[in-house]
């Protein structure tokens, strides 16, 4: 079933200010700060919009352009995202296929080409060509394959490789570094995780004692931290659920108080989420706040037949103040657009319009973005596609 | 994304490497690419520098002049996580002053607080050296900057459970939590020193509690001090409701008028505790919690709406939803 939506009253929303207590901290400041810009935004939609709108439109053809320009060429501002060219090969996709824009055979066959001139002869892929192994881009880059889902990108992955890879990063303790030599955090468990399951090569093995790593990471907030001991954290909290959830060892956490930290985290008057207690709204929270409802949903021992966050208010806040004027989504009013802000906060849309089985949509309903997958955030028909190539590959022992 | 132009970065009288007399032998390798897509428009420092990088990856040369290349390279793109590896295999090789290079990453730091490379740098540093001395103060002067940044947070809490330096901590974040009692990286590092330190006995847990309450006083709209009360709880065997001290602090701030989401959301848990355990009026306990989750819904709290009717209909089904301590800890 299709619900049309509409905008909460700009009256009300001006009673869910921040309250300091007169009390005033930087924290307090910038919140009421940025309550102001988002009031304005709202405001300014309030006093232009015509009886029969009820939400802006989703600048689908603007985001389009600003997305497909830069997965040909970028400015000379990203060199210092030359170690990430495999990431924004995966937010560039990922965002046109949730805007169902389709991507030329020419193009492609580029993309193809170009992730496999980063993965290396030892397995995993790196950042751009010649660029060491890391799993952060060899998760974007299995994402964007699959994404791509042609033959000829299935192919790209050495699977024997990646696995030979992934066990260089493992951990005794069942944690993963991001690379020889690199950090260990929880995002490292999520991406080795989600491309092992992808691909068919996740084994017992590799992921002995993984599941009581992630536990020892959920802090008294109920959120997760990047490792032991830290703050919860909106992106750490998804890797480490949608992990547990691949591992089938979500019943080892605290659900319940995982669900009161989540529910916090979304603002009262924003409508978006902010990633950690007493922080900012942030777009890209849509999506690692977002997704995690989707996820915890199913795991509840009552699940309620409706969302658990104000899936009205989220969609609101995208369409009113994260979407920038001349195409791309952003962070809050005010910032710069970027390929990664575009590709998290259209994934949280994706997340707030799809509820179940029913569709939710703020304003028109062109708005409607397609389905994402709230585990590996690619397009769920393209994901089934994928796993369906995988699954009728040999396992690694095998090969 | 840096705006900082490349050639500010390295200084304007920038020499190309293709023109350095010293770097004649080397033929410079550009990147392996056809048909590029996402592809970045360098600037011709950026493709001479890192042409010059790939050529001697690929021949594994570790020199001085090694060393110089992957400071220039590093410079102009701090993530780039391939020339902190090879930088650091050129310090070990040449047998270099880690001392040395500490200060030039601390600087590195300064200026990109928010990397993940350059903190990753810093700790491989430190082990090798073996020598905690400069950890707190730098990662003092970055959380004296941004008072939530995570990577110096992790680095600090690191350092501390590395090397055993829990001595002073509780100062330095009671300084913070006085400074901005809703900063919740310093409340999560509270609970962090005390867990891995002392632990939360039965002494240390009442003056926290007591500490949190106070806190609680000044800003009772603070979710910082609420879920930390919260924590100290899961360290308390009677749980929320067989602790006095909370369950008559929350009571008497209630009757005060106070309307905290977060004072009706402990209430609520104190009542479904309270009728979990099976008291007598248990039956009262559960209606007192609905009908405050039901104000929460509708009044106070209404964004989260659908979580508190939820929660409302959980405490009549008699679901525990007050969390699970033996699993966090
Ligand atoms: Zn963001």
């Amino acid at each position: 079933m299709t619900f049309r939506l509409s905008c909460r009253d700009l009256e009300f929303l001006k009673t869910l200010r921040f309250n300091d207590e007169d009390l005033q901290t930087l924290t307090s400041t910038e919140q009421k700060e940025v309550e102001e810009t988002v009031l304005k935004k709202y405001s300014t939609f309030h006093a232009s919009k015509k009886a029969y709108d009820s939400a802006p439109d989703v600048n689908r053809h603007k985001h389009a352009l600003f997305l497909t320009d830069s997965l040909l060429n970028l400015s000379k501002g990203y060199e210092a995202l030359d170690a990430s060219r495999t990431w924004i090969c995966y937010w560039v996709l990922h965002s046109l296929s949730l805007l169902e824009v389709l991507i030329g055979d020419k193009v492609k066959t580029a993309c193809t080409q170009f992730l496999a001139k980063c993965q290396n002869p030892t397995g995993g892929f790196g950042g751009g060509p010649g660029q060491i192994s890391h799993l952060a881009p060899t998760y974007a880059a299995v994402n964007a394959l699959i994404i791509l889902g042609t033959e000829e990108a299935y192919k790209v992955i050495n699977r024997e490789k990646l696995s030979d890879f992934l066990w260089t990063l493992k951990q005794q303790n069942g944690s993963f570094c991001m690379h020889v030599d690199g950090e260990i955090d929880i995002r490292g468990v999520y991406c080795a995780l989600a491309v092992a399951s992808l691909t068919n090569i996740l084994s017992d093995k590799l992921c002995e004692n993984t599941a009581g790593w992630i536990i020892s990471c959920q802090t008294y907030e109920g959120g997760f931290g990047g490792c032991p001991d830290m703050e919860a954290h909106g992106g750490y909290t998804f890797c480490g659920l949608a992990s547990l959830i691949i591992l089938g060892k979500h019943h080892l956490c605290d659900i319940q108080s995982l669900l009161r930290w989540l529910v916090h985290r979304q603002m009262s008057l924003e409508g978006g989420f902010q990633g950690r207690t007493n922080k900012l709204v942030d777009g890209c929270y849509s999506f690692w706040q977002g997704a995690a409802f989707t996820l915890i949903h199913n795991l509840l021992d009552n699940p309620p037949q409706h969302y658990l966050f104000d899936n009205r208010a989220l969609q609101e806040y995208i369409l009113i103040c994260a979407q920038h004027s001349n195409g791309g989504l952003i962070d809050k009013p005010g910032k710069h657009r970027d390929e990664y802000h575009s590709c998290y906060v259209l994934s949280g849309l994706s997340i707030a319009q799809h509820f179940n089985s029913d569709y939710q949509i703020l304003g028109n309903s062109r708005n409607e973005v397609a389905c994402t997958h709230p585990v590996y955030n690619i397009r769920v028909d393209l994901l089934k596609k994928g796993i369906f190539h995988y699954r009728a590959s040999k396992l690694v022992e095998e090969l | 994304m840096s705006s900082a132009s490349s050639d500010e970065e390295l200084g304007t009288e920038y020499t190309f490497y293709r023109d350095k007399p010293d770097w004649k032998d080397i033929e410079p390798l550009s990147q392996d690419e056809d048909d590029p897509v996402v592809a970045i428009d360098y600037s011709p420092e950026f493709t001479d520098v890192f042409n010059y990088f790939r050529a001697i990856v690929s021949k594994g040369e570790k020199s001085e002049r090694a060393l110089i290349l992957t400071k220039d390279a590093v410079k102009l793109n701090p993530a780039n996580y391939t020339v902190w590896q090879y930088r650091r295999e050129v310090l070990k090789e040449l047998n270099k002053d880690l001392y040395e290079e500490l200060c030039f990453i601390e600087a590195i730091i300064f200026k990109q607080p928010k990397n993940y490379q350059v903190w990753q740098h810093r700790r491989i540093l430190v082990e090798w050296v073996n020598d905690p001395k400069y950890e707190k103060n730098v990662t003092k002067i970055a959380i004296e900057k941004d008072a939530k940044n995570y990577h110096a947070w992790q680095h600090r809490q690191w350092v501390i459970k590395r090397f055993n330096l829990y001595e002073d901590e509780l100062n330095f974040v009671e300084k913070l939590i006085e400074l901005d009692v809703r900063n919740n990286s310093a409340w999560n590092h509270r609970y962090f020193i005390i867990n891995n330190s002392t632990g939360f006995t039965e002494d240390i847990l009442r003056k926290e509690i007591d500490f949190t309450l106070e806190n609680i006083r000044k800003a009772t709209e603070n979710e910082s001090s609420w879920n930390y009360l919260r924590g100290l709880v899961l360290h308390n065997n009677q749980g929320l409701s067989g602790n006095k001290t909370i369950t008559e602090f929350c009571e008497s701030l209630y009757s005060s008028g106070n309307k905290s989401s977060f004072l009706l959301s402990l209430i609520v848990d104190i009542c479904g505790e309270q009728a979990s355990k099976g008291v007598v009026d248990a039956d009262v306990k559960i209606e007192r919690g609905r009908a405050l989750c039901e104000e929460l819904a509708t009044k106070i709290d209404p964004i989260r709406k659908n979580y508190w009717r939820y929660i409302a209909e959980n405490l009549e089904n008699g679901i525990k939803t007050s969390g699970d301590s033996s699993k966090v800890l």
